[in-house]
């Protein structure tokens, strides 16, 4: 494999990683504070799809992305009338969100634009755009050149491939996408709210005592957690692809909350979990690079399901307990 | 405390959360710019209004029983088994290699050993969930969840790799021998003179179905294993207390809830494509959450919820053939049903209960004055 492949390799990583890493820290964010949610997925659909119909019809990816962040604030909102103020079981609630999601999307998606439950592509400001950092090698040199971006890439030297494939050439949103790690690990771990977030996921008792409002940090986490997705659901319908298809999460939601697990519920771990499994999505789709690898071929199915694997191994304990955080799951019921 | 009767528990609080949830579809059927009347009626007409529309819907209704079944028995024992989906597509493959492994003389002789092959497969499959619950606090919901994608990608390969026929495109088995069809429900009332449409799909799995509620409620409410299962669902540390092994209780709730799961491939697979191909389950395993829990994890409930989700199954696909809803209405129907009679449930509990508290206190107090 010479080094341009692996630069390849590493930049669908980081495209394939972007959503995984968004919806990771929502995830995050909600279940630190008491409240699990396996409706990542869901919440990520909606958006992709509602940032993907906005988009399109109002011809502004960024109306598009409010769009898509309103529609997972409103499924955040549904899962936390569920689960803080109606005490429901949180599981359930999420399960009913994905179903919502999946159902919902496609049948808004018929009713608007008849094409089979998908929005008509984005072109031009419908869709996130590549940015070109200074110096890297993209569309508009290609464009000045008359040739294609790929070969103009192919004759620079390793360092300028790096920087302008790997580096260079991302949406927004990717660049977003990592500085929320940073972000996230500030507020959690060096905020009061990022401390009483922890607290009401640890013991919400003890918050409560403190005079804190248990089901008012509660909301908050489940909303920073639907902002999250939304973001997620808006980059892959406007910026990894060009309009919503169904079902278009296929999954990412769930292997999210494997590298929540994996991440062992903190961000920066959450990071390198989520560029791993990344790389697994990236690896499935150039078998051939795995094969020159290896030696011989690993059939595609393992790959896909490698995040899966990795995780159930993760969760048996056998690499390193994964502790959540201890009042998941449970709503609070404050003593009378 | 006992807020309200019985009755009101069993019936009329899951009624009413299935009148919310109904009546929101309506909305949403209305929202998309249809008529919700005229679409109630050409459900009811497809799936109900025919000898073949009741054998597509009992055909569904087979299918949900037993993954409302294998929720069910896990719900009994307080586990969440999400997994009844990959336990399904287990149980599907451990069918097929039965039906293909033999050219069967007979279905009944091929319809026990597929039975032992779809239970065995799925039963293996909710094994590892289970064992790692039990033995390393794994939480089960995650584990299955994850098991699903594995169990699909397992599903893949060995249709792509293995068991797919020489110079065939599709990846699918090849179809199964002659001995192995199992008889419709056509096949079987024809002889007492009872005229059922011939091609409707249902079969005499629809008979097991009804023999594995009766089981299941036999186990859960009449044996000593029920009532541990039982024991434990509802108080861990009580049961441990009484001598019952939390773990023993885990694997073997989790073993016939995979099992009932797997069983469901007789049903899909043996008795209505005769081959198994991709993604042959098709959101049934998920289908039996909203069934289980509109069913209050009861085999009487969970068989009229799941006929109720095979007339909307069917009355669906009827829709989409004749209107422009698109099939994914039933799925918002199944979300709103998981919704409002599992999540929200407290929300139609809290002032149901308040309004029988009412009643009471206001009988008393009249008592008082006479």
């Amino acid at each position: 494999m010479d080094f341009l492949t692996l630069v390849q390799v590493l930049d669908s990583t980081v495209r394939l990683a972007t959503p995984l890493l968004l919806a990771c820290l929502a995830g995050l964010f909600s279940e630190r504070a008491g409240i699990f949610d396996i409706g990542l997925e869901g919440k990520m659909l909606a958006a992709a799809f509602f940032s993907g119909a906005v988009a399109f019809v109002t011809g502004s990816v960024w109306i598009g992305l409010l769009a898509g962040i309103a529609s997972s604030m409103i499924l955040s909102g549904l899962h936390g009338l569920a689960s803080i103020t109606f005490r429901g079981n949180q599981l359930i609630s999420g399960v009913a969100i994905n179903f919502l999601a999946a159902g919902m999307t496609v049948l808004i998606a018929q009713s608007w634009f008849s094409q089979g439950g998908r929005t008509p592509s984005l072109i031009g400001n419908a869709r996130f755009e590549g940015i070109e950092l200074p110096f890297a090698i993209g569309p508009t040199d290609a464009q000045a050149a008359g040739r294609p971006l790929s070969e103009l890439i192919s004759e620079a030297g390793p360092v300028m491939q790096f920087y302008s494939e790997l580096i260079s050439g991302h949406s927004v949103l990717v660049y977003i996408a990592l500085l929320a790690v940073p972000a996230t690990w500030w507020i959690l771990f060096r905020t009061r709210f990022g401390l009483r977030l922890r607290a009401v996921g640890e013991n919400p008792a003890a918050v409560d005592t403190a005079g804190i409002s248990v089901v008012g940090l509660r909301f908050a986490a489940v909303g920073i957690c639907g902002v999250l997705c939304g973001i997620a659901g808006a980059y892959l319908a406007t910026a990894l692809q060009a309009g919503f298809v169904k079902d278009m999460t296929a999954g990412r939601g769930y292997i999210a909350l494997a590298a929540l697990i994996f991440a062992k519920w903190r961000p920066w771990y959450a990071l390198s979990a989520c560029l791993l499994f990344g790389l697994l999505q990236a690896l499935a789709l150039r078998s051939d690079v795995v094969e020159g690898i290896i030696g011989f071929p690993i059939p595609v199915q393992l790959l896909d399901s490698l995040p899966y694997i990795l995780t159930v191994v993760i969760l048996a304990g056998f690499v390193g307990k994964a502790i959540p955080p201890r009042a998941g799951g449970e709503p609070y019921v404050k003593e009378r | 405390m006992d807020g309200m009767p019985r009755w009101a528990d069993v019936i009329l609080v899951p009624l009413i959360s299935l009148i919310i949830a109904f009546a929101i579809s309506a909305l949403v059927i209305l929202a998309i710019g249809e008529d919700p009347v005229a679409a109630v009626k050409l459900m009811v007409a497809g799936s109900l209004g025919s000898t073949y529309g009741w054998g597509y819907t009992l055909y569904y209704a087979t299918n949900f029983i037993f993954t409302g079944l294998a929720v069910a028995v896990a719900f009994h024992a307080r586990m969440f088994n999400i997994g009844g989906e990959g336990q399904a597509t287990l149980g599907g493959l451990g069918v097929a290699l039965v039906c293909l492994a033999l050219p069967w003389p007979h279905w009944a002789l091929a319809l026990p050993a597929a039975m032992l092959g779809g239970a065995l497969f799925g039963a293996a499959w909710a094994l590892i969930p289970a064992w790692l619950q039990a033995k390393r606090g794994s939480h089960i919901v995650i584990t299955t969840i994850m098991f699903n994608f594995i169990g699909a990608a397992v599903l893949n390969y060995f249709l792509v790799n293995v068991l797919r026929p020489p110079g065939q495109m599709d990846p699918a088995t090849a179809r199964f021998p002659e001995g192995s069809n199992l008889p419709t429900l056509h096949d079987l009332l024809a002889p007492i003179g009872i005229e059922f449409s011939r091609a409707a799909p249902v079969n005499v799995t629809f008979l097991i179905a009804l023999l594995a509620c009766f089981l299941v409620w036999l186990l859960i409410w009449r044996t000593r294993l029920g009532y541990e299962i039982r024991a434990f669902g509802h108080s861990e540390p009580a049961a441990k207390y009484a001598g019952i092994s939390p773990t023993k209780i885990i694997v073997v709730a989790m073993l016939i809830s995979g099992a009932l799961a797997g069983l469901m491939a007789i049903n899909n697979v043996m008795g209505e494509s005769e081959r198994l191909v991709l993604n042959s389950v098709e959101g049934a395993g998920f289908i039996g959450i909203a069934v289980a829990l509109m069913g209050r994890s009861h085999p009487f409930g969970v068989l009229l919820a799941a006929i109720l989700f095979g007339f909307l199954y069917q009355g669906g696909a009827e829709l989409a053939l004749w209107t422009s809803i698109p099939r994914e209405l039933i799925v918002v129907i199944q979300a709103l049903v998981i919704l409002f009679t599992g999540a929200l449930d407290n929300m139609v509990r809290m002032p149901v209960e308040r309004l029988f508290l009412a009643l009471r206190r206001s009988s008393k107090s009249r008592q008082a004055a006479e």
